[in-house]
């Protein structure tokens, strides 16, 4: 069936910003979708909060909108551009809420919209549990037993139905937020509260528990004809009762037999139909009970999902780009296969490796969350890895990573642990239970013992006996000062074992190791992920490494550069520097040059096989970064666009004869490196806060007593400011010394003073080595001393004079020349007084990168690659500074929700996930769309409830002021009340929780409060005010704990109050800002 | 323990020997299903073939007595990236390595088999010899030219059957153990060229009553069972030299509705008069796509065939090309109103495989009921 006519303009909603549960896999679809729309003849009209996506790109829908997305923004975007269909099924689970809340609202029946892929009534069916339960029994299937709850009443008489243990999912929330094991009454009742709070219709579903059972999962496509394919099976490592988003997975299927795959085939194919998913994609779970092959379906996303990101890059099926074609009508025989070009789409791709993914946790950001794993999603980004055996998918995927770790080596967990101990730690399910494992079957477990213990199938369990077998031989060969021969090399190569472990057990240099091993003949291979196990041709080179005879890497004698990518996202590195790669390979490719891709994160637009000329998805280590250079040989690496990763790695690969293009290693080691750096400020005459170096507590200690409290302390070459704290006195000095030393490795901890009260800034700018252009000045809302990527941000400033503005100018071209820099820079800012200082600069692409390319309308990535690539900026024709007359805000998104018992106030430590922009023509509007954003819509009447520490006391009551003279009823707690009085602010007092009852805390949970503006300082006085951020945040009123926020909050609700917000494509404000 | 490959070309892969020792000729193919390896090897189909599993993990789930194919094994030898020792599925009763040294296969591993796909692919099908126990080259080179290929020879009598036989399974649902068996309606005939057992199970499973028959039995016996419809069976090699096959069915023709997979629709084409020939390297999966040119809708389907009918040479013959490939446009399936018969290239009887294509069955039980 051709493309549908009757379809010219489509609306397709983004999944906003990043959070746990929600990654960048939905920019990689969406991204997918819009080109394919579009290519097609199709009007796109897209609807994204996140500014630091590709899809929010100008170039890749038609009318652009960063803007919340919630039904009235989305109403205000469908009036204007009046599109006749709606494309729910990319954005995630945010998108389909969204559609889901228009179609209910009337508001696309009134509009004349209608939904493509998937309508209400199926949306509704794969979503509600109940009307999927029935749907599902009557395709002659089985659910866990089950039942919904509404009140804690309700939920007593399902669970005496169900029984211990039971599952708690509280329904529409994200990645399972709020689901919760109960084993036993009191745990019960604690989960469902939470969980009804949680649920926007105040629903939770209880479920009989499969904990322990099998897990799998079909990726299903359907066309309008009725064509039904499953593109991939994946099976997950750990057992039913993980989230599958924090499980180790594997595909394909491994233990299953043609028969009992098929039984899951045709019961995928039966729901897919069922639930009536007219075109599309759908991810179905099951659960499968070991002992006897009983199968349970556990759920299905009538949508794009993270497991079909992961499918898609598994197999080569783009599974994203086909549904967009599907839902416009065309069917899968009309589709030609991407890679071999020659055989259509209509098929189930057949792949002769084995791919694993793996979760990247940041529980080190979090020391007091529980950091055991649950059927609540807690895992922040993902690896994935390819091998010809599992066992090499399995090691290439631990050290792809990142987090240190290069093998399941027992150095990397308390290996001290007694037979007991270490079983407690097998039945629980911690984030790093594998390498237990590891441990026990070095201690001579039985996998009959093992599989009890941890439900692991003895499949995956026998095959890391495999690799510790191989390990003990190797240190066997290692404790006898032996070399390992030939074969034995090949053999540990072939089992994953990285170069890194291996030197290390032979105690020699890595790169020596690797080199010997070179020259005794054991290289990798590099081989095709084709769709088809090598049935047919392929064409586009997608490639991963293997220790094996063939290789078909076939590099060609183009002038190429290669781009290392920023690896598993994490909280400090996410999706800001993968657009930054996939601009660069855009760039690269304008200007005819070869790119070449190495990354190993599934969920990222520059793992899609179409972004860059050449494909390989390979962890981002030295041993496997060189291997690559050795095979292409380029002219060139780019390193500064991935983050923290590849600038790791500039050092030693520029050591290793690799030409990294750009601002050199040297100038990136002198901005990092303290003395240097100092060296240079003072040689510019310009001004830093005044700091240290130190390698052990004495030396801290004494360059703290130099420079007196209050003081930054944190670790050299982090990101996200890992371990970055700040210090009032000697004993917090010495509580958080060690820490950052960890941390810091081998190299010194930096300690600052710390510049209390002033106003922080970022700038990025562009530079050439002969000229430098600013891209954008951003002031912090939040005070220094609040991590950047924490901070929301202000392009252009507000409130920072013209003259301090000119010398942050002149600083930063100063500061990029000094460096030599050859592309990007960043340098945050601090002003106090009208007093300009820098804290920190670094020559590399920066997290506001796309912020600031989105707010100024110019590609500043893609210009810094062609500047790498060796043009000059004149040749860019970007010689001048893009003035703008709107404003733009970024705001920061946290996953606090996701971690019970954990504090919502901001430090130097990077605690979020991702970002929203908000877009207007002036700034308080722009600031109010940056809350309404994040879930944080501000009030325009109502209470307002103030606890202000004592130095923010005089501009709290310029805040309190102007929200009373809005209309506003303000309370207060005693010492703030007294404040407001005093300045003839009439203010309600009210009890701290410590203080009495009723306090704030039942105020809040009594929804007297609207609004609450909490600032402390201290650790006394943090903790009493915990409860008061916490159930601020559990029941979802809008917060602020820094008192600049709150001068913005009070700005943005003047200018929205009695003002409806407007909308307004990106492509308009560029317009606008090219004439200036 | 070593164990290689010798190719007609002259290409050696080596690796480590698992399963039965010695050595054997045959086809070298490759199969590209992830999963099913059991009822490859079980399936007669593959008689004188040396399987390459595509997947590279192979015997993950051991081998259960539920999921034959046949009782015989005829394969000559079976290649896979990593064979498993250490089997986990609910139903696994024996591994792979001891299946395979019980019922005497050669099995290699640990070779590239992603390199020996591209050769196969690239050159075409070719014969080899497998070997766990010699490894000179000329010795095997010796062997191995000894041996005459498939092309030209009969091979099906070797898997047929020797005698008649009742059948009376039908297909069991693996996780309730339950055996799907109606009542019997109809009375079918199968002709075994090397019939796959979930044929048999899925005939049985419709309400037919089967009686399975030599390759060679007559039309006029097969006439004399009184049936209602006559079953064409898959089988190993070249259809062109069944030529007695071919004669029986053609005396079949108009008499008694006719159904054939695989070997059964090439016997069936020659008997209406069309041509086949040898595929540069044959379908071998369960992710073929096949459009039914009736309905226009697509089914993933399950394929082993090496041999394949011309098109052309059906083009003024009284017959509707119901089923195309379409990832090489061959033909997959003919239907002849006038003479109530028609087949499928393909394996509607999946095993391994999906089951898109059941419904062939359904229409053989209406092709019986209409006559």
């Amino acid at each position: 069936m051709p493309k549908r006519k009757d379809i010219h303009k489509i609306l397709i909603i983004g999944s906003g910003p990043i959070v746990i549960g929600q990654g960048c896999e939905f920019d990689y679809s969406g991204t997918q979708g819009c080109k394919a729309l579009k290519q097609q003849g199709y009007k796109v009209v897209l609807v994204n909060s996140n500014p630091a996506t590709i899809m929010t790109d100008p170039e890749v829908a038609d009318k652009t909108y960063i803007e919340p997305i919630t039904p009235e923004i989305i109403e205000m975007i469908i009036a204007k551009e009046k599109p006749d269909s709606l494309l729910p099924t990319l954005g995630g689970q945010t998108g389909l809420n969204a559609a889901v809340a228009l179609a209910e609202r009337g508001i696309l029946k009134k509009y004349g919209v209608r939904m493509i892929g998937a309508d209400l009534k199926t949306i509704k069916k794969a979503e509600e549990r109940d009307l999927f339960k029935q749907t599902i029994i009557d395709c002659g299937l089985e659910v866990p037993k089950s039942g919904y709850a509404h009140s804690w009443e309700e939920a007593k008489k399902v669970v005496e139905e169900i029984g211990f243990p039971a599952i708690i999912r509280p329904s529409y929330t994200l990645g399972g937020t709020g689901g919760n094991v109960a084993y036993n009454l009191d745990e019960y009742k604690k989960y469902i509260d939470w969980g009804l709070s949680l649920s926007p219709n105040k629903q939770v579903l209880v479920e009989e528990s499969v904990i322990g059972w099998k897990e799998y999962e079909l990726e299903v496509m359907r066309d309008k004809k009725d064509n039904v394919v499953i593109v991939c099976s994946i099976e997950n490592l750990d057992p039913m009762g993980i989230h599958t988003g924090d499980s180790v997975t594997v595909a394909p299927a491994q233990t299953l037999t043609d028969k009992e795959y098929q039984i899951m085939r045709d019961a995928s194919l039966k729901i897919i139909r069922a639930i009536g998913v007219e075109t599309g994609g759908s991810n179905i779970q099951f659960a499968v009970n070991p002992a006897d092959g009983k199968l349970y379906v556990i759920e299905m996303n009538p949508r794009v999902s993270r497991s079909s990101a992961l499918a898609s890059k598994a197999t080569g099926f783009p599974i994203a780009k086909i549904a967009s074609l599907l839902a416009v009508g065309m069917t899968l025989d009309e589709i030609p296969n991407d890679i071999t070009k020659k055989t259509p789409a209509c098929f189930e791709p057949t792949i002769d490796y084995c791919v694993v993914k793996w979760p990247r946790f940041t529980f080190e950001k979090f020391p007091k969350t529980n950091p055991n794993l649950t059927v609540q999603m807690k895992s922040v980004g993902e690896a994935m890895a390819i091998g010809r055996t599992f066992k090499e998918a399995f090691q290439k995927a631990i050290r792809s990573l990142e987090i240190d770790r290069y093998s399941l080596d027992n150095k990397y967990i308390d290996a001290s642990l007694s037979k007991t101990q270490l079983r407690d730690k097998l039945r629980l399910f911690c984030w790093d239970k594998l390498w237990y494992v590891a441990e026990a079957i070095r201690r001579g477990f039985s996998t009959e013992e093992l599989f009890d213990l941890t439900k692991i199938d003895p499949w995956f369990l026998d095959n890391i006996k495999d690799i510790i077998k191989f390990e003990d031989k190797i240190k066997k060969k290692a404790a006898k000062s032996k070399a390992l021969s030939k074969d034995e090399l090949q053999k540990a190569k072939e089992l994953g074992f990285s170069d890194k472990y291996l030197a290390n057990l032979f105690g020699v240099p890595e790169n020596d190791f690797r080199l010997n091993r070179i020259e005794q003949g054991v290289k990798a291979v590099y081989k095709m992920v084709d769709t088809c196990g090598a049935e047919f041709e392929a064409t586009t080179p997608y490639l991963y490494s293997t220790y094996e005879k063939e290789c078909e890497a076939n590099p060609t004698t183009r002038k190429k550069i290669i781009i290392l990518g920023g690896g598993p996202n994490r909280i400090g590195q996410g999706i800001e520097f993968d657009y930054c790669c996939v601009h660069a390979a855009f760039a690269l490719k304008e200007i005819g040059i070869e790119s070449i891709m190495v990354n190993c994160n599934p969920e990222t637009v520059s793992t899609d096989y179409d972004t860059s000329d050449r494909l390989y998805f390979e962890p981002l280590t030295f041993e496997d970064v060189m291997s690559i250079v050795e095979k292409e040989k380029p002219d060139g690496v780019i390193v500064q666009f991935g983050g923290q990763t590849p600038l790791k790695l500039a050092v030693p690969l520029e050591k290793a004869g690799v030409k990294i293009i750009g601002t050199s290693p040297d100038s990136i080691d002198l901005a990092e490196d303290r003395k240097r750096f100092n060296a240079l400020v003072k040689k510019l005459k310009f001004r830093q806060p005044d700091s240290g170096t130190a390698y052990n507590y004495e030396q801290t200690l004494k360059i703290a007593n130099k420079l007196g409290y209050p003081l930054l302390v944190r670790p050299s070459f982090v990101l996200g400011g890992r371990a970055m704290r700040v210090v009032y006195d000697e004993l917090e000095l010495k509580n958080c010394f060690a820490e950052a030393m960890e941390v810091s490795g081998e190299h010194p901890i930096l300690i600052d003073q710390f510049l209390g009260e002033a106003t922080e800034m970022d700038v990025d700018a562009i530079c050439d080595g002969k000229h430098v252009v600013i891209g954008g000045l951003m002031e912090h809302i939040e005070e220094a001393g609040v991590h950047s990527g924490d901070s929301a941000c202000s392009l252009p400033p507000v409130t920072i004079s013209k003259k301090v503005l000119k010398q942050v100018i002149e600083q930063t071209k100063k500061l990029a020349m000094e460096l030599k820099v050859r592309g990007l820079i960043n340098i945050q800012f601090a002003i106090k007084n009208d007093e300009v200082f820098i804290l920190e600069v670094n020559p590399r692409a920066s997290r506001t990168i796309p912020f600031v390319s989105k707010s100024i309308g110019v590609p500043l990535a893609k210009l810094a690659a062609k500047i790498m690539a060796g043009m000059t900026l004149e040749e860019l024709n970007f010689t001048k500074e893009v003035e703008i007359s709107h404003y733009c805000v970024k705001e920061a998104v946290f996953p606090f929700l996701k971690f019970p018992g954990i504090d919502t106030i901001l430090g130097p430590e990077m605690l979020s996930t991702g970002e929203v922009m908000g877009i207007s023509d002036d700034f308080g509007r722009a600031y109010a769309k940056s809350q309404i954003a994040t879930s944080n819509t501000l009030p325009e009447s109502g209470k307002v409830f103030f606890s202000i520490k004592d130095s923010d006391k005089p501009r709290a009551v310029e805040v309190a002021k102007s929200l009373y003279g809005m209309g506003f009823k303000i309370m207060a707690t005693k010492g703030t009340c007294i404040e407001f009085i005093k300045n003839n602010i009439p203010s309600e007092f009210v009890l701290k929780v410590y203080e009495g009852r009723p306090n704030i805390v039942d105020n809040i949970i009594n929804k007297d409060i609207d609004l609450i503006i909490n600032t402390a300082i201290g650790k006394q006085s943090i903790l009493d005010s915990f409860s008061i951020r916490r159930s601020a945040l559990d029941r979802q009123v809008p917060y602020v704990t820094t008192i600049r926020g709150a001068v913005a909050v009070a700005k943005a609700i003047e200018a929205v109050k009695g003002h409806k917000l407007k909308v307004k494509p990106i492509q308009a404000y560029y317009k606008k800002g090219n004439k200036k | 323990m070593k164990a290689i490959l010798l190719l007609e070309d002259g290409t050696v892969f080596e690796g480590k020997s698992f399963g039965a020792k010695g050595y054997k000729c045959g086809e070298v193919v490759f199969n590209t299903s992830m999963a099913g390896y059991q009822e490859i090897l079980t399936d007669p189909s593959y008689h004188e073939q040396i399987i390459t599993m595509a997947y590279p993990l192979i015997g993950n789930y051991g081998t259960n007595k539920q999921d034959w194919e046949s009782k015989k094994n005829f394969v000559s030898g079976f290649i896979v990236k990593e064979n498993c020792n250490y089997p986990s599925n609910w139903r696994n009763q024996q591994s792979l390595s001891d299946y395979l040294k019980e019922n005497n296969i050669v099995g290699l591993e640990g070779i590239d088999t992603r390199a020996l796909v591209k050769h196969i692919r690239t050159l075409g099908a070719m014969r080899g010899i497998i070997s766990s126990d010699e490894f000179n080259i000329k010795t095997l080179k010796q062997k191995l030219d000894e041996y005459p290929g498939l092309v030209g020879r009969d091979i099906v009598k070797n898997v047929t059957s020797k005698k008649p036989y009742k059948w009376d399974k039908g297909v069991i649902d693996v996780l309730e153990n339950k055996e799907l068996k109606p009542e019997k309606k109809y009375k079918v005939v199968a002709l075994d060229f090397g019939i796959k057992q979930n044929i048999l199970r899925l005939l049985r499973s419709h309400g037919c009553e089967v009686l399975v028959v030599p390759a060679k039995t007559s039309a006029a016996d097969i006439l004399a069972k009184k049936p209602d419809g006559v079953f064409l069976s898959n089988g190993p090699g070249d259809p062109a030299p069944v030529d007695y096959a071919v004669d029986n069915v053609r005396k079949l023709l108009g008499k008694v509705p006719i159904f054939g997979i695989c070997l059964g629709h090439q016997i069936l084409s020659l008997a209406l008069g069309a041509k086949t020939y040898k595929l540069k390297f044959g379908h071998r999966g369960a992710n073929h796509p096949v459009m039914n040119l009736r309905t226009g809708q697509i089914e993933i389907t399950s394929q082993n065939h090496g041999f394949c009918v011309d098109m052309d040479s059906l083009a003024h013959k009284d017959v509707e090309l119901t089923h195309l490939n379409l990832n090489d446009k061959t033909n997959e399936g003919l239907f002849s109103k006038k003479l109530k018969a028609f087949s499928v290239q393909y394996h509607p009887e999946a095993s391994p495989g999906p089951h898109d294509s059941n419904y062939l069955f359904n229409d053989f039980i209406k092709l019986m009921k209409k006559a």
